[in-house]
């Protein structure tokens, strides 16, 4: 749980039935394994993340895969139908089996 | 060697032998995460969309700099004319990568829109795809060259 994670919907203010763009960011070096460390010189192991999934409710919409050359701390942005109160969890594992979470409230005005 | 402390040494030796073949099992499924699948662009649009061959069309929209300055992040974005019940799935590519597949984004009805954005690196001056997955099974497909000055795999 220990990654800096922000979700930020767009527009702030929405009604229900409004279509809202979802922006995320994690905070992530994404190693891809052909990056050498400068000090010594070998190579930093592989560690990327490698899936991300996002609930509404207890509903799955969106499923990323992902692979390691997705830039350093990566962004995902995508549109969510807001239907419903109802709270937005996205879920991103990397490949050494680090799990973050992060949850914003959608609520419709 | 007395026998209780021959039996004990049987027994452990016993336990090592059988726990190795499940110590071979996780490391193979550990390396599965690790490092880059070297592949060319080919062989990761078969592998990806399992035989289908995507189709140039308009309605996808791929949106990305034509000259990017820093390779390690060159902001993508699609979006496809087509409603969100016939997509299925929206996949990027770098076509000269070492692994071309870069992300794949699975949308449901629930996302209202067909559009997907993140920022991705290029090693060198190449053509980014982007390839929709249909519903009907087909795939339709927008391409762009982008130039990079500096190469970002490292």
């Amino acid at each position: 749980m220990g990654r800096v994670a922000l979700i930020k919907i767009k527009p702030r203010r929405y009604k229900k039935g409004d279509i809202v763009r979802v922006d995320s960011v994690i905070m992530h070096p994404m190693y891809n394994g052909l990056i050498k460390d400068k000090k010594t010189g070998k190579p930093i192991p592989p560690h990327y993340i490698t899936d991300v999934e996002v609930y509404y409710g207890d509903k799955l919409v969106t499923k990323i895969d992902v692979n390691a050359s997705v830039s350093a701390n990566p962004y995902f942005s995508f549109y969510l139908k807001v239907d419903k109160e109802a709270p937005l969890k996205m879920v991103w594992k990397d490949n050494k089996g680090e799990v973050t979470e992060k949850t914003v409230k959608i609520k419709p005005h | 060697m007395n026998r209780r402390k021959f039996l004990k040494t049987v027994a452990i030796s016993g336990a090592v032998v059988a726990a190795s073949p499940m110590l071979t099992n996780t490391f193979k499924a550990e390396a599965k995460g690790e490092g880059l699948n070297k592949r060319s662009f080919e062989e990761a649009l078969k592998d990806v969309l399992k035989g289908k061959k995507p189709v140039e069309s308009e309605k996808v929209k791929l949106i990305a700099p034509s000259i990017a300055e820093n390779g390690a992040v060159v902001p993508v974005k699609v979006e496809v004319a087509e409603p969100i019940e016939n997509v299925k799935a929206i996949h990027i590519f770098a076509e000269k990568n070492p692994d071309p597949w870069t992300v794949t984004a699975h949308l449901t009805p629930q996302n209202g829109k067909a559009y997907f954005a993140t920022r991705i690196r290029l090693a060198k001056t190449m053509n980014v795809y982007a390839i929709a997955e249909l519903a009907d099974g087909s795939a339709i497909m927008a391409k762009k060259a982008v130039k990079v000055t500096i190469g970002g795999c490292g």
